[in-house]
């Protein structure tokens, strides 16, 4: 995959992410519509499908509200990456599928509107912009095996013999 | 091996003897719930899914508590889901409007969570329960979906951080401020995917509301969950409550490579969360010249009877301040009636404060006391990121329940010591 990238600071709460008000619905349109609303207004309305958020330490801190990573997902971001994630949001985006990465060299260097590529095989991260490239670690054969069911129901489902 | 407190729950909930830091297991849940805002997406996820049962229709607890009494239209129809999916599986505690309370008062009070206990909630703040020794994590709707079908949840089995608390609490000092300190002295991801063991003989001595507070907060710092042992306060709380059998878990002795920080509790005076994080704390009496327009006592973390009592033992014979506004909040039915028949009401609606039925309302900005642009508030609560409580540039200030009751009188942010 390859997109823009948005940057975002440490600390970015579910909060910030999608508030409580928004709540009343779980549609991903509807939450999309008020994605990131309280860090960067202008997000939800300029975000283009395929669009990579980097963001600092402790990303999606706070609430287990999945309407974050559905929000997220609603808007068609490619993919997370952060220094580190909060573990709810890190979960929730894992069982329903949200591409997210844990890099700290990347997450620092990478700049707003940097053109970067994932290779999720690889475990790589190309920024066209900077020419750099970054490695990441691959996650637990656990968790792939989770991903690669297409998220936790799935997995579940299939576990179940269903 | 010498396993943790939380390792030896988590081994005790899956095939294996012993389970140790780092490695990946499917753990049985002996309890589950989800809220208004959560369980609808687990539900609908549960039955896109095509399955038919749930795992245990007395080990799921469905408590609309956040946008109730139904805030919208829209709100409604998520309780709605949530009555209908508890008739269709004979869920046997749907929590309705007027037996309900804030699900992590309410599971505890209710004998539902127990000590020893692998529990996963679709909230954050179920971390609360570990005040009782269970291992209690929060997780998102997916997770519960799954735990519907299977019983089970995947975790990675977390380290342990200790936190050693010796000396006594000084007067106007509570648990919340034991944990208002610690997030202060770590940050907000001083102990992420860890879990954060209380102990010491401060703990020892505290009863479980303040245990509750601390343990309510430990998502705060980013860990899984907090955990205090099981002792002879905690079978006292859960004596008469139990609604099933349970298996308190004790430890001897414990792994000495943990990491272990520790406290003089008798230096933890008053503290007060700043905006807009939880970790940028200050004593109380160092932001007297901070006003505030509101006032919010109750929540998950700060919402019980020993809550009430203190903020009515400060409210008695005062009066709130004209340019404030106090929202009282008991976090469950049966504390609300508690406080009624101790007086407390009285003293509450005579100071001009606001009481209400229990629900969460202001605490995530929902309803019942959102804050406009600019407005400042002191709350019990545990969260204070920008918007939090309704408009995004208001600001949240996190307290006990006495520097909340005392400021409320001041109009600013106060030190009860100032009153009393
Ligand atoms: S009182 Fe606040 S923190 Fe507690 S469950 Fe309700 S919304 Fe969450």
């Amino acid at each position: 995959m390859r997109g823009r990238c948005w940057k975002f600071g440490d600390n970015i709460s579910t909060d910030h992410i999608i508030a409580g008000r928004f709540l009343s619905t779980s549609e991903p349109g509807a939450l999309a519509a008020h994605c990131m609303e309280d860090a960067r207004p202008e997000f939800h309305k300029e975000v283009s499908p395929g669009d990579i958020v980097v963001a600092g330490d402790n990303f999606g801190c706070g609430s287990s509200r999945e309407h974050a990573p559905i929000a997220m997902k609603g808007c068609k971001i490619g993919a997370v990456i952060a220094s580190s994630f909060a573990r709810i949001f890190f979960r929730n985006s894992i069982n329903i599928g949200l591409p997210i990465i844990e890099s700290v060299e990347a997450a620092r260097e990478i700049e707003e509107g940097d053109d970067v590529e994932i290779d999720m095989n690889k475990s790589r991260i190309l920024n066209h912009t900077s020419g750099k490239t970054y490695s990441f670690e691959p996650f637990p054969q656990e968790i792939r095996d989770i991903i690669a069911a297409g998220g936790l129901m799935k997995y579940v489902k299939k576990k179940m013999g269903k | 091996m010498v396993m943790t407190l939380a390792e030896k729950i988590i081994a005790a909930h899956t095939d294996q003897a012993e389970v140790q830091a780092g490695q990946f297991v499917y753990a049985g849940v002996d309890f589950c719930l989800g809220n208004d805002i959560t369980a609808p997406i687990a539900i609908k996820e549960f039955e896109d899914a095509g399955i038919e049962r749930v795992f245990d229709r007395k080990r799921i607890a469905l408590v609309p508590d956040h946008f109730t009494p139904n805030k919208d239209i829209a709100s409604a129809e998520q309780v709605k889901m949530l009555r209908r999916f508890a008739e269709r599986h004979r869920i046997e505690y749907f929590f309705e409007i007027g037996r309900m309370g804030i699900e992590h008062a309410l599971l505890p009070e209710m004998g539902l969570v127990l000590p020893g206990d692998l529990v996963i909630g679709a909230d954050s703040h179920t971390c609360t329960y570990g005040a009782l020794g269970a291992f209690a994590v929060g997780v998102g709707s997916t997770d519960l979906a799954a735990c519907f079908a299977t019983g089970k949840v995947w975790l990675r089995v977390p380290e342990t951080i200790r936190f050693m608390f010796d000396g006594k609490l000084p007067r106007w000092s509570s648990g919340k401020d034991i944990i208002l300190h610690v997030i202060g002295d770590i940050g907000v991801d001083g102990a992420l995917y860890k879990v954060m063991e209380f102990t010491g003989p401060t703990i020892s001595s505290l009863p479980m509301d303040d245990r509750f507070a601390i343990c309510n907060m430990a998502i705060e710092a980013g860990a899984k969950t907090g955990i205090i042992k099981t002792d002879d306060v905690t079978e006292d709380y859960v004596r008469g409550r139990a609604k099933r059998g349970y298996r308190p878990c004790h430890v001897n002795g414990s792994p000495d490579n943990i990491e272990t920080r520790s406290y003089n509790a008798s230096k933890i005076s008053p503290q007060v969360a700043m905006p807009s994080l939880p970790s940028n704390v200050c004593p109380a009496e160092e932001l007297s010249h901070i006003k505030i327009d509101q006032v919010v006592i109750g929540s998950c973390t700060n919402g019980r009877i020993s809550d009430m009592r203190i903020a009515a033992q400060i409210l008695q014979g005062r009066k709130v301040h004209p340019s404030v506004r106090l929202l009282i909040f008991p976090a469950t039915q049966e504390t609300y009636l508690q406080a009624v028949r101790e007086g407390l009401m009285d003293v509450f609606i005579g100071a001009g404060a606001a009481v209400s039925t229990p629900t969460c309302g202001p605490c995530l900005g929902g309803h019942s006391g959102v804050l406009a642009e600019g407005e400042r508030c002191l709350s019990t609560t545990n969260r204070n990121f920008p918007g939090r409580m309704g408009h995004p540039k208001s600001e949240v200030y996190l307290s006990s329940p006495a520097v909340a009751a005392a400021s409320a009188v001041t109009g600013r942010i106060t030190h009860p010591e100032e009153l009393i």
